[in-house]
């Protein structure tokens, strides 16, 4: 895992000092609301609806058990005893007063955490596939170039004004984990012909109001050309993106209006200005930034085949867990545990001090001391041994994390809605809930099968609707919750963006229109294998409209 | 009819405008009732932000239901009351302590 050097410690500890100046002049009244508001927003510090919030960044979703009991004792100590995780691989705490955030940015640097660029029109915080350094199907760890763009990215002088926020997502796999093409750039790490390391390179892709699916600028980047080719299209973007409305100002708005190829041209001639500058990473440094993210030393555990096969033959309820929650690992020993932090009726990303503490526990004697976050708002311990998987699985059943639902329909991802969001038009947790216990059955979910359901309070999209193969959108319509559904979306290698299917539902119809798509699918399916999305994909919105219109959708 | 209210500078709790003071309960709101309330109201709450208070201040509609102040839009009764998925948090949370 990195580790901060002198540098980044002296670098996190001045900020530190500097914030905590900042808020003591705020609170004596030297600074104003005005000159305060972006200097919080600077630090990860947004006012909600009833408190302030905090947002941590977690790089590139990984996390040292050390670090996640400190995030346990912030709970505990400044908060309500719970945090937040979110789609971009933060942690949200909902109640810390403006008095403490000095105290908390202080034991947070102790643990090499900090909230820089967590808001505002700068490079947030870089995400990558949860799955990284473990997955049997990845090319390479994708982690050490997030981190050489943390670095290169961290209060950039050039780009901490940009038209507005910037998201980068980076994948080592075909398999895509880490939705890249719903991001501002989307890096897919892979290999060429000759087995050199370099990146396909997408641009605008973006939720929000006006979703749009990233478009490939470049198949093949070679690796040492990351931080130019990535400054090129930040130039592009920060000379040409729009500022005079903060609503067509992301560069999705650009790469539409500009057209893919002749943007694609701009950042091609500024990258040639660029590509033999400093900017080219030279070896060594890519090589000692790897050796950070070496993956741990795994001792062969071949005994893990019998004890999983023994395990399953014992218990019914392990073996569901470990067919939904379970992933292969590139060594057959060990495999992936995703923590569902989706309990039925749960509030989707929360979990309290208590089970953090705990998931570290279990971190430090089974997983090699490492966690992540996903950015469908669980957690995952990336390397256990298959012959731990039954101990770690009756922990987990201790502490209420087992729930064995991984990618069902009561895998929600859920923005903080109404219920927190100042920006909110509706809520979204309540929903979120009803679906889950609506759903309850296990059973019932299995037989339906992996299905994606994300829902958003607003159009901002934070809960990533647009992709979710079920999305809910909430709006407000005379004073009153609607929510609006949109079918087919879906955030892997094969992006799409959901289509609106008709008129919205109020809060005691939307879980009952919900359970009558869900039956519409298993109506239509040619078989099990057959997904929800896939169903969408071969037949269209009409039966479905149909199914939740009836003779409405047919006048239509 | 319309009330005041704001967030606390310090810690961001929720608070309402009453007799020269912010409060905690919206139950202790000072209703204006006419244009000139109003202004009054919002004079009040332009002196809270100058006198760093508070933040986030508004002048929001509501009704007397049951002789309760009764905000008409869900975020301020959600904002008066706490997260509505979790009864536990939020001023709710005080009421049902008292309770
Ligand atoms: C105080 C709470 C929050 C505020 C004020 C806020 C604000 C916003 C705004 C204004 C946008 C639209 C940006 C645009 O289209 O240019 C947005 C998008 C987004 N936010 Fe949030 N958000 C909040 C909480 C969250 C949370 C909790 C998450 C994660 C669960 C999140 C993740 C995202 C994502 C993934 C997007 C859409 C992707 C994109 O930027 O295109 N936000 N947010
Ligand atoms: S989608 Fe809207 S309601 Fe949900 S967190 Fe984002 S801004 Fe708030």
């Amino acid at each position: 895992m990195y580790r901060y050097d002198e540098f980044d410690h002296e670098f996190v500890q001045a900020r530190v000092a500097q914030f905590a100046d900042q808020v003591e002049r705020r609170l004596s009244g030297e600074l104003t609301e005005d000159q305060f508001k972006p200097l919080r927003l600077m630090n990860g510090v947004y006012l909600q609806l009833h408190a302030y919030m905090l947002r941590i960044a977690i790089p590139y979703g990984t996390l040292h058990p050390r670090q996640l009991r400190m995030l346990a004792h912030i709970a505990r100590t400044y908060d309500k005893g719970y945090g937040h995780f979110t789609t971009r691989q933060n942690i949200q705490f909902n109640w810390p007063a403006l008095s403490d955030v000095p105290a908390i940015l202080a034991d947070l640097a102790q643990v090499e955490m900090h909230c820089i660029q967590t808001s505002g029109n700068c490079i947030r915080n870089v995400t990558a596939d949860h799955f990284a350094g473990a997955a049997a199907d990845e090319v390479a760890d994708p982690r050490p170039y997030a981190e050489i763009l943390r670095q290169w990215s961290s209060v950039h002088p050039e780009f901490s004004y940009l038209p507005r926020k910037f998201k980068i997502a980076v994948t080592g796999a075909e398999r895509d984990r880490a939705a890249i093409k719903t991001h501002d750039i989307g890096l897919h790490l892979k290999r060429n012909e000759a087995g050199e390391l370099g990146f396909a390179v997408y641009v605008g892709g973006g939720l929000g109001r006006t979703p749009m699916v990233g478009k490939k600028i470049r198949d093949f980047l070679p690796q040492e050309h990351l931080l130019s080719y990535v400054t090129a299209i930040l130039r592009v973007y920060n000379l040409h993106g729009r500022r005079d409305n903060k609503f067509k100002a992301r560069i999705k708005i650009l790469v539409h209006e500009t057209g893919t190829e002749e943007l694609a041209s701009w950042i091609e001639a500024e990258w040639q200005a660029l590509k033999d500058s400093e900017l080219k990473l030279p070896e060594g440094d890519v090589a000692a930034i790897k050796a950070y993210f070496a993956p741990p030393e795994l001792p062969a555990r071949p005994e893990g085949d019998d004890a999983v096969r023994l395990a399953r033959l014992d218990s019914r309820a392990f073996s569901e867990w470990l067919g939904q929650n379970v992933t292969t690992h590139r060594n057959p020993d060990y495999a992936a545990v995703t923590i569902s932090l989706k309990g039925i009726g749960e509030a989707p990303g929360d979990v309290t001090d208590v089970q953090m503490e705990a998931v570290a526990d279990l971190a430090e004697r089974y997983a090699f001391e490492e966690v992540r976050v996903t950015h469908e708002q669980n957690l995952v311990l990336p390397h256990v041994a298959r012959a731990d998987l039954k101990t770690v699985y009756d922990e987990l059943v201790g502490i209420g994390l087992a729930t064995a639902n991984a990618g069902f329909i009561s895998d929600i991802i859920a923005c903080p809605g109404l219920d927190y969001c100042a920006l909110a038009n509706a809520r979204s947790i309540p929903v979120a809930q009803q679906i889950s216990t609506r759903f309850s059955s296990l059973e019932r979910q299995r037989e339906i099968g992996e299905l994606k359901l994300k829902i958003s309070g607003c159009i901002n999209a934070c809960g990533h609707h647009h992709v979710g193969h079920i999305g809910i959108l909430g709006v407000e319509k005379k004073g009153a919750e609607l929510y609006q559904i949109t079918l087919g979306g879906s955030a892997d290698e094969n992006t799409s963006v959901g289509d609106i299917i008709g008129r919205g539902f109020g809060p005691d119809e939307i879980v009952d229109a919900i359970e009558t798509l869900v039956e519409t699918y298993l109506a239509i399916r040619s078989d099990r294998s057959e997904r929800f999305l896939d169903v969408y994909r071969r037949v269209g919105p009409a039966p479905f409209k149909e199914a939740l219109y009836g003779a409405e959708a047919r006048a239509a | 009819m319309k009330i005041l209210t704001a967030n606390r500078l310090s810690d961001g709790e929720v608070v309402w405008f009453a007799n020269g003071q912010w409060v905690e309960s919206i139950s202790q709101a000072e209703i204006a009732e006419d244009k000139a309330a109003e202004a009054a109201l919002e004079a009040a709450g332009a002196r809270g932000l100058a006198d760093n208070l508070v933040v986030d201040v508004d002048l929001i509609d509501v009704e007397i239901v049951d002789g309760a102040t009764h905000p008409l839009r869900l975020r301020e009764r959600i904002r008066a009351a706490g997260p509505t998925n979790r009864n536990d948090l939020g001023k709710q949370a005080r009421t049902q302590h008292a309770a």
